[in-house]
């Protein structure tokens, strides 16, 4: 009897021992991000590195990542490089919580303003500001960088800029004979013969949120102007400015003409594209990311890609935006942890990754950098270097409102949005509650 | 054996290492959530203690007054639901033909992820080319409405997949409940003349009693912290017509960057699932049970 219940006991025991031993090695392998001295070469160092381009989703961008990996560990033989690939939302997730846990990789991808501002009151991210002086001096294109200062110091490298045209189809504006309009008339014009001929002029996922809210923006860009929309995002003036105000009314105006395809309030981004793709819907307005898709990308017929076009969001009588005036901004920046154990070779890395992205970026994945790149000698589609001049000769750029505006603040102008397009809100609520969400400033 | 197993030491020690994972697991993070939802907190930078500001915000809150309004809308609905289950069931375990194979068909949503599920379903609610729509058409109707985009149609239109998703689970525990009850019982009602409506009536449903009350209460809590399904076919929208307390959760802590609120949200839906659980229990409380004999 005896024997049994030591038996007993030790089993028990050794369990218990293997429960709390399997807990204990997970939490190393997790938290372990920067191991030194992995047994080969005393000086071994492995940067851990998380980003959001995985290989069924970003295909080209992905190539990219690995083939800058690749080579960065040829160069440099004692450095390793772990990667980690979320999807976008799961990224966004586990970025927070592994903020939270203060166990962020060594070198991560952020977004800009707003986006930046938590992880920086939290002392989170290192600031990159010796990297901007250095290999990179003035290598950046105008303004992008600035997106991500805080306080007057630099917390990620931008990787890319973009902006959001309209592209349209051309061979379904060939066949109901229209043009590519000028002035908002003539863009009411044609949104109406398309929805006459039973063509779904706009696609448009607004279940997505800051679909409609490129539409907005560039409503009360043309409408109001830059500076107002600027001035109320910030907080040092009221959505209820009139030109903004006539921005929202214009807005249901359009969803009233049936500019937008059915049940725009339901369908996400990816649901809406298809319909373009499918030419199903005439125009499609969308960040300049999505470029590949209507140039490179060999899963989409070649026929589609090429009766792909675009244009600039049209002026409208009597408003102050001209028509040079883009809705875009920094697209996505990587940033280095603040507790790095490997803060310099992580820095190091970011500074190889931004240089490589910018040459490698455009051809590989036809996206465009946030880095300047001498684009005459390079073989590149047309629509791409049409979009690249375009930018480059843009009068203004009024930065994606839900990147600029605090987490919480955002939220509220993306609810709104998609009140406005749904009717649910008029014009003036739609203001009210920007101004006090603004006002609360979280 | 016996000896070691009554030994109370023993006992305590077996229940060890469950119970450190269960405290671990689940009770200390649903104090931390308590004790989050004290504070102001982003989820990044340091908390800052503010006491009970959160949990009252909550009560002026009509965006989360909206959510649990589409809760307990879902939980009447999933309770109601539980009849056609249960009808199905009573009809399964007689001996019909081909039961076998209705059994397979009313298991199969149960197999498929959630995500799987609302992929699925937005393609038959999809406004154009949606199975839906698509017939509505064919039949007449020239303008068939967007399901998921109409604020008025959103909440009935997911109801349907989660019937659908859960059919299958609770047709099974009903289905073993029934096959439970000892066949002698039916015969002898027959031979007194009992119709199937009244074996049904009578007999099935007193004795299946206590597992309904447990799936009652199931489908209830189910209910109340609902969350993916909506998470991945609407996103609590058009507008908030779909938002439901979890996904307000969600919103509030993950993209709002308010954990604090978002911890006083997931406590308060803690307390009223225990709540809720409690009332169900005494409002079913029955002193006899009946047994089988």
């Amino acid at each position: 009897m005896f024997k049994k219940k030591w038996t007993m006991l030790l089993l028990t025991s050794l369990c218990l021992a293997l429960i709390l031993g399997g807990c204990g090695s997970k939490g190393n392998n997790g938290g372990g991000t920067s191991q030194g001295g992995e047994g080969k070469g005393g000086d071994q160092v492995t940067v851990s590195f998380m980003h959001l381009w995985p290989e069924g989703v970003s295909a080209g961008q992905n190539k990219i990542v690995n083939q800058i990996i690749t080579e960065y560990q040829n160069e440099n033989p004692n450095v390793k490089i772990k990667q980690e690939v979320l999807d976008n939302e799961q990224y966004k997730n586990k970025l927070k919580v592994l903020s939270a846990s203060n166990e962020l990789p060594d070198v991560g991808v952020t977004w800009a303003a707003g986006f930046l501002q938590p992880y920086v009151e939290g002392n989170l991210f290192a600031p990159v500001d010796d990297l901007l002086s250095g290999e990179l001096n003035g290598k950046f294109v105008a303004g992008t960088t600035e997106a991500y200062n805080i306080d007057g110091n630099t917390y990620a490298l931008p990787l890319e800029f973009n902006i959001a045209p309209v592209y349209y189809n051309k061979a379904i504006f060939e066949k109901y004979n229209l043009e590519v309009p000028q002035t908002y008339e003539q863009f009411k014009q044609v949104v109406k013969a398309l929805s006459d001929n039973g063509v779904a002029p706009i696609a448009l996922g607004n279940k997505d949120r800051w679909t409609g809210s490129l539409w907005y923006m560039y409503m009360a860009d043309r409408i109001a102007g830059q500076q107002t929309l600027a001035n109320a995002i910030s907080g040092s003036a009221s959505f209820k400015d009139e030109g903004l105000l006539k921005a929202g009314a214009e807005v249901q105006a359009l969803v009233d003409s049936n500019a937008f395809v059915k049940g725009f309030n339901g369908l996400s981004n990816e649901e809406a594209k298809s319909e373009f793709l499918n030419e199903k819907a005439a125009m499609y307005m969308m960040g300049s990311w999505d470029l590949p898709n209507f140039t490179t990308n060999e899963e989409i017929p070649l026929e589609f890609r090429n009766s792909v076009g675009f244009f600039k969001f049209p002026t409208i009588e009597g408003g102050k935006g001209d028509i040079n005036s883009w809705v875009g901004g920094p697209g996505v920046g990587l940033f280095v942890g603040e507790n790095s154990k490997v803060k310099d070779e992580a820095k190091k890395f970011v500074e190889y990754f931004v240089t490589k992205w910018g040459e490698q970026s455009v051809t590989g994945a036809g996206v465009i950098p946030a880095t300047k790149v001498d684009t005459s000698n390079l073989d590149l589609p047309q629509l791409y270097i049409d979009l690249f001049n375009e930018m480059n000769q843009a009068s203004s750029i009024t930065l994606f409102a839900d990147v600029q505006m605090p987490a919480n603040a955002a939220e509220t102008h993306l609810n709104m949005i998609q009140a406005l397009f749904g009717k649910a809100a008029t014009p003036e609520k739609f203001s009210e509650e920007h101004d006090a969400a603004i006002a609360k400033g979280q | 054996m016996d000896k070691v197993l009554s030994n109370k030491k023993v006992i305590a020690l077996y229940v060890l290492p469950s119970l450190l994972l269960i405290l671990g697991v689940v009770y200390i993070p649903i104090i931390l959530t308590g004790f989050y939802g004290l504070n102001k907190w982003n989820g990044i930078s340091a908390m800052e203690f503010i006491g009970m500001e959160n949990y009252l915000a909550l009560a002026k809150d009509d965006a989360f007054w909206s959510s649990a309004w589409h809760s307990l809308l879902l939980a009447l609905f999933s309770t109601l639901s539980l009849v056609i289950y249960l009808a199905v069931a009573m009809v399964l375990a007689t001996r019909i033909k081909g039961a076998n194979l209705f059994r397979k068909i009313y298991l199969i949503p149960m197999l498929l992820s959630s995500v799987a599920i609302a992929q699925l379903w937005l393609k038959i609610y999809h406004p154009t080319n949606g199975i839906v729509n698509s017939f509505l058409e064919s039949i007449g109707f020239a303008n068939p409405p967007a399901w998921l985009a109409e604020t008025s149609l959103v909440l009935p239109a997911l109801f349907i997949p989660i019937l659908w998703q859960y059919a299958g689970f609770y047709i099974l525990i009903y289905y073993a409940a029934l096959k439970n009850i000892p066949a002698s019982l039916e015969e002898a009602a027959k031979i007194d003349g009992a119709n199937a409506l009244q074996i049904a009536w009578k007999i099935k449903l007193p004795l299946a009693m206590e597992v309904i009350k447990v799936t009652i209460v199931l489908a209830v809590v189910g209910s109340l912290k609902y969350f993916d399904l909506i998470y991945v076919m609407t996103d609590g929208g058009p507008n908030g017509a779909s938002e439901v307390m979890a996904s307000y959760m969600y919103r509030v802590a993950f993209r709002a960057h308010d954990f604090g609120y978002g911890s006083a949200i997931g406590f308060f839906l803690l307390i009223i699932c225990l709540v809720i659980t409690w009332v169900i229990r005494k409002l079913t409380a029955t002193k006899d049970t009946i047994q089988y004999s």
